[in-house]
């Protein structure tokens, strides 16, 4: 896992300078947490058989993960080193939990069908990783920017997932028919595979295939 | 026998071997839920470290299931305090925070012991112990337990299934990254990419388990 951390800002910078902007546009592409720095497959690929739930979970990602890197990153002085994996877990939990309890207040039927997998955001590898690698050692506004960033970057992805697997698994687009009927009646099938989880792997797989072919990145 | 007592043997009716075989094959927590993808993907690139996880993972989901059954049942389920006479108690939002904190106790206490006990088994899987606290697999079975209304026993048996595949699932993910890193794999789909469309090849073989 690589992960990145600029220097301490210095006193005099501008609220939202060039730095910052790179802060949030790094993650989206250059360093996207999925692609490059393999963190958060854990749930980005269970929620992506429609592209509505792909939605509200990148968003929920993107909420905890910024507010989660504020708050440690206005902690992070006062967190002993030997037990901050308890207060970062602590602490995350407890935004979960406010997204949890929004998310049942406002959209029941969504939150039924994510079931567990919002309560997996406390375990997911992207908040985790941001919170140890970036808001341990930034000041509060970079961390939540690179938690924005971040949060996003894991966002358009599982977009791009879940809107592949929505229109070849169901023919649909947020719950439109978008393949027309005459398909259909041309012999045209919906491909089952696409919502069951080996279609997923392999989407997923293919996608940072062209992901690392742009951006020219490879291991080894 | 009080209600609570009951809860012990009463769950959805499952029957064991079904549970079992359904959380190590068919509803393999890693292969058709894909918890635990992160630490999959970091571990599976050798043999003999994929082991020694597997084998922590079977060891803590088969601890926290049950004793995050324990703790749901009598603290924090709607009405699970009626035996501190509070019937009206709901303390079910509180599932997350109590989950996580009582895993991560669960595998400390367990760290501590196998050093204390077994300085060679703790030599294994030492390294491995703090990264399963953030595993998604162990807080995500707990979580499946209660969203299936399983009974203590059933819940002892899903541990001990989901722990098994998760594990069989990065062994034999392991040994085909073993075999597979001589192959001509193009630059780009390297590492990742690859493994990816492999993992959906080993899920798509376990889906055949379905029919039984």
């Amino acid at each position: 896992m690589t992960a990145t951390t600029t220097p301490p800002v210095a006193k005099t910078s501008p609220l939202f300078g060039p730095d910052e902007l790179k802060v949030i546009k790094d993650p989206l592409w250059d360093n996207n947490p999925i692609a490059l720095q393999v963190l958060g497959i854990c749930s980005a690929l269970a929620v992506t058989t429609r592209l509505d739930k792909a939605l509200v979970m990148g968003i929920g990602v993107t909420f905890v993960t910024s507010i989660a890197n504020v708050l440690i990153s206005c902690l992070r002085n006062f967190i002993p080193n030997k037990i901050r994996i308890i207060v970062q877990l602590v602490v995350v939990s407890g935004v979960v939990i406010v997204f949890d309890q929004i998310l049942k207040a406002y959209m029941y039927d969504l939150s039924k069908q994510l079931s567990v997998f919002v309560g997996l955001i406390i375990t997911n590898c992207i908040v985790m990783g941001r919170l140890e690698a970036y808001a341990m050692g930034n000041p509060p506004w970079r961390s939540f920017l690179d938690g924005i960033g971040n949060g996003l970057g894991y966002m358009w992805i599982l977009a791009v997932v879940g809107a592949i697997r929505e229109i070849f698994g169901s023919g649909s687009l947020l719950g439109f028919k978008v393949v027309p009927q005459a398909l259909y009646d041309a012999g045209y099938v919906n491909n089952g595979l696409m919502v069951l989880a080996p279609g997923a792997f392999v989407l997923l797989g293919i996608i940072v295939w062209v992901q690392r072919s742009i951006s020219g990145y490879s291991e080894k | 026998m009080t209600a609570a007592m009951l809860a012990f043997f009463e769950g959805n009716q499952e029957g064991f071997w079904s549970i079992l075989l359904k959380a190590v094959f068919v509803e393999n927590i890693l292969l058709s839920f894909f918890l635990g993808m992160c630490s999959y993907l970091a571990v599976s690139k050798r043999v003999d470290s994929a082991v020694g996880l597997g084998i922590a993972v079977i060891f803590v989901q088969t601890l926290t299931v049950p004793m995050n059954w324990t703790v749901w049942t009598f603290l924090l389920k709607p009405g699970a305090l009626a035996w501190a006479g509070m019937p009206d108690s709901d303390l079910s939002y509180l599932q997350f925070l109590t989950f996580i904190a009582s895993i991560a106790a669960v595998v400390q206490v367990v760290e501590m012991a196998v050093d204390k006990f077994s300085p060679k088994l703790y030599a294994a899987l030492g390294i491995f112990l703090p990264l399963i606290a953030v595993n998604c697999a162990i807080l995500g079975g707990s979580m499946f337990m209660v969203e299936r209304n399983y009974s203590l026993t059933q819940s002892v048996t899903y541990g001990v299934g989901s722990g098994l595949g998760w594990a069989l699932a990065i062994v034999s993910m392991a040994t085909i990254r073993w075999k597979m890193r001589t192959a001509h794999v193009p630059a780009p789909l390297r590492g990742l990419g690859i493994t990816f469309i492999t993992t959906g090849l080993v899920a798509m073989a376990f889906m055949t388990f379905g029919g039984m």
